[in-house]
C-alpha cells in the first residue's frame, strides 16, 4: 500500500507546473514521444487497413532511401537542395541584418522601411513564383530568389525587433561614458543583440527549407523537393516519405548546429 | 564651498497639448563640489527626470544646467551615471565591464601611454575597492544584485568623473546588502572626492547618505523643501537610531506624505473592521 503511494507521489511530482525533470526521465519521455508515432506508423502499415501503395511502412522507406542513394543520385539531390537553401538564406541574412539593425536603431529608417516591409511580408511569397520565373528564368537563381523572397522580409522585421529589445539602460550607460553613436551600435547594440540574432537566423533557416520545397516543386529538375514531386507521378509513396523525412533530418541537424553555435559563442548565457 | 552644478529655472515638459506632463517646474538648485545630495519624493515627482537632465540624457524645455559654470551639452565623461539595474553588459566579464569606457574614443582621447598604464592600475584599484577581486572574471548574471551594482559603480568611476549621478541604485537590493552598499558609497565619496547626486525613495537612505536632502513634490514636479542633515561627517549605522535622525526622518516622511496627496483612510479601515466583526457575530 505504502509503496503504491510512493509511486503515485513520484508520478504526481512529474506534473508540477514548470517543474524539473532529471535528465534520465527527460530522455525517457523524449524517446517515448519519438517511438509512439513511429510504432503507430508501423502498426498502421502492417495492419492492412491502408493500401501499401499509399502507406508504406518504415522498412520500405528505409530501403527506398538506400536505393535512392545507390542508384538515383540522392547525394546530388541533397547537395543541390542544401546549396539552394544556403545561398538564398545567406543572401537574405547578409541584407536583412544590416537593414534590420538600422530599422531598430534609427527612427527615420524605421518609418521609411518598416511599414513597407510589413506590407510586403503579407504578400504570399509563393505568388511571386510566376513573376520570378519570368524575370529570372528557371535556373538556379530563380530557386534562390524564391527562398530569398520567402525569408528576407520576415528576417528584416525580426532583426529589427531583436535590436529594439536591447535594454535602453545598456545604451544610456554607454552614452554617459561618452560613447559616440557608432560606438554604441558596434560596442553595445550589436553584441547585446547577437544571441537573439542567431536565434532569428535559426528560425528563418527553417522557413528557407519550406520555400526550397515550394521552389523545387514548381521550377526545378533536381533536388529533394523535385524528387518528391516526381515520386508522386510514379506513385512512389515510399520515396515521398523518404524525401520528407530526409528534409526533416537535415533541418534538425542544422537546428542543432545553430544551438551548438549559440552555446559556444555566448557562454555567458549558459553560466549560472 | 565651490559650486559644481548649478541648476537655474529648469523646466521640463513631456508631450504637448492636453497630454503635456510638467515633470520639472522652476527648479533652482546649487550643488557644491564633493557634496553628497540626495533626492526623495513621491513617485512621479521628477527625480529621475532631473537626474537624467543633469546627465544629459534628457534636455530641459527651458532653463539651464551648468557644471563648473559651463552649460552642459548632452552626456559627458565628467558626469557618470549609475542606474537601478540592467545596465551592465552581460557578454563582458566583470573586469571587461569596468574597463568598458577605455574602449571608447572619448575615454582614450588625451591619454599618453603612461596614462594608459595608470588607468590599468586604476581598474585594479577599483576592483579591490569594491571587493570584486574574487569575481573579476565572472559574468554579470553570475553575480548577486549587490555585486552587480558594485560593478556598475566601479565602471562609472573608472574615468574619474567629477560627478556621479545615481538613480535608486540600491532600490532592488535587500536591506542588509543595502547597508553595506551605503557605507561603501560614503567611502567612495570621501576617497574619490566625487560630487554625488543620489535619487532614492527611501528616506532613511537619503538622510544617512546625504549632506542635504532635497524633497521634491509631484504634479507639477518641483523642489518642495531642502533639509540640512545634522549628522557628523563620519557616518555609522548606529546613527540611524539617534533621536535627531529619527526626528528628521519623521519630518521628511510627513512632508512627502503631504505633497503626495495620498494617505491611509483610517475611517474606512475602521468601518471595514466593524463590518467584519458584525458578520462574525451573526454566524
Ligand atoms: N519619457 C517620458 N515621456 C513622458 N512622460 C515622462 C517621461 N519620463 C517621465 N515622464 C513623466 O514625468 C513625470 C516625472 O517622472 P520621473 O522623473 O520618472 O519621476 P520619479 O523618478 O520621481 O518617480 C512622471 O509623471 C512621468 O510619467
Ligand atoms: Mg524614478
Amino acid at each position: 500500500m505504502s509503496s503504491r503511494n510512493k509511486i503515485l507521489a513520484r508520478w504526481d511530482s512529474l506534473w508540477v507546473i514548470r517543474g524539473e525533470l532529471s535528465r534520465r526521465t527527460y530522455l525517457l519521455f523524449a524517446l517515448f514521444g519519438m517511438l509512439v508515432p513511429l510504432a503507430a506508423w508501423w502498426g498502421l502499415s502492417v495492419s492492412g487497413w491502408m493500401d501499401k501503395v499509399f502507406m508504406p511502412g518504415p522498412m520500405e522507406v528505409v530501403s527506398r532511401a538506400y536505393t535512392w542513394f545507390m542508384d538515383d543520385e540522392l547525394s546530388h539531390d541533397i547537395w543541390i537542395s542544401t546549396y539552394r537553401v544556403m545561398a538564398g538564406f545567406a543572401l537574405s541574412a547578409v541584407l536583412a541584418i544590416p537593414i534590420g539593425l538600422m530599422i531598430g536603431t534609427y527612427r527615420p529608417v524605421q518609418a521609411m522601411l518598416e511599414p513597407l516591409t510589413d506590407f510586403i511580408r503579407y504578400m504570399p511569397a509563393v505568388a511571386f513564383i510566376p513573376l520570378v520565373m519570368l524575370w529570372v528564368g528557371i535556373d538556379e537563381s530563380s530557386k534562390i530568389a524564391i527562398i530569398f523572397i520567402g525569408t528576407f522580409f520576415q528576417m528584416v522585421l525580426m532583426v529589427a525587433e531583436d535590436v529594439r529589445r536591447v535594454p535602453i539602460t545598456q545604451i544610456e550607460a554607454a552614452q554617459t561614458m561618452g560613447a559616440s553613436r557608432g560606438e554604441i551600435v558596434s560596442l553595445v547594440i550589436v553584441p547585446s543583440a547577437k544571441p537573439a540574432l542567431l536565434d532569428t537566423l535559426r528560425v528563418t533557416m527553417g522557413w528557407a527549407w519550406t520555400y526550397l520545397v515550394v521552389a523545387e516543386l514548381v521550377a526545378a529538375n533536381s533536388g529533394l523537393g523535385y524528387s518528391i514531386l516526381r515520386a508522386q507521378r510514379f506513385m512512389q509513396t515510399d520515396k515521398i516519405f523518404a524525401g520528407i523525412i530526409l528534409i526533416g533530418l537535415i533541418g534538425l541537424t542544422i537546428d542543432q548546429l545553430f544551438r551548438w553555435l549559440h552555446r559556444r559563442n555566448f557562454p555567458w548565457m549558459y553560466k549560472k | 564651498m565651490t559650486i559644481k552644478i548649478s541648476i537655474q529655472a529648469a523646466h521640463k515638459t513631456f508631450g504637448s497639448g492636453d497630454k503635456a506632463i510638467v515633470a520639472l517646474q522652476e527648479v533652482n538648485l546649487e550643488i557644491g563640489s564633493n557634496e553628497f545630495v540626495t533626492f526623495v519624493g513621491a513617485s512621479g515627482c521628477g527625480k529621475s527626470t532631473l537626474l537624467r537632465c543633469i546627465g544629459g540624457l534628457e534636455t530641459l524645455s527651458s532653463g539651464s544646467i551648468k557644471v563648473d559654470g559651463v552649460d552642459i551639452n548632452g552626456p559627458g565623461v565628467d558626469r557618470a551615471m549609475v542606474f537601478q539595474h540592467y545596465s551592465l553588459y552581460p557578454w563582458l566579464t566583470v573586469t571587461e565591464n569596468i574597463k568598458f569606457s577605455r574602449k571608447l574614443r572619448a575615454g582614450r582621447e588625451d591619454l599618453t601611454s603612461s596614462d594608459v598604464e595608470a588607468a590599468s592600475g586604476r581598474a585594479d584599484a577599483l576592483i579591490n575597492l569594491m571587493g570584486l577581486n574574487h569575481v573579476r572574471d565572472a559574468y554579470p548574471n553570475q553575480l548577486s544584485g549587490g555585486m552587480q551594482q558594485r560593478v556598475a559603480i566601479a565602471r562609472a568611476l573608472l574615468p574619474r568623473p567629477q560627478i556621479l549621478l545615481m538613480d535608486e541604485p540600491f532600490g532592488a537590493l535587500d536591506a542588509q546588502t543595502r547597508e553595506v552598499m551605503h557605507d561603501m558609497i560614503l567611502h567612495v565619496s570621501k576617497l574619490e572626492k566625487t560630487t554625488i547626486v543620489f535619487v532614492t525613495h527611501d528616506v532613511e537612505e537619503a538622510i544617512y547618505l546625504g549632506q542635504r536632502v532635497v524633497v521634491m513634490a509631484p504634479r507639477p514636479g518641483r523642489v518642495d523643501s531642502i533639509y540640512q542633515v545634522e549628522l557628523p561627517e563620519e557616518r555609522n549605522q548606529d546613527m540611524k537610531l539617534d533621536p535627531g535622525f529619527l526626528q528628521q526622518k519623521k519630518a521628511i516622511l510627513t512632508r512627502i506624505r503631504e505633497t503626495a496627496g495620498m494617505h491611509t483612510d483610517y475611517e474606512l479601515l475602521e468601518r471595514m473592521t466593524q463590518q467584519a466583526a458584525q458578520q462574525n457575530d451573526m454566524q
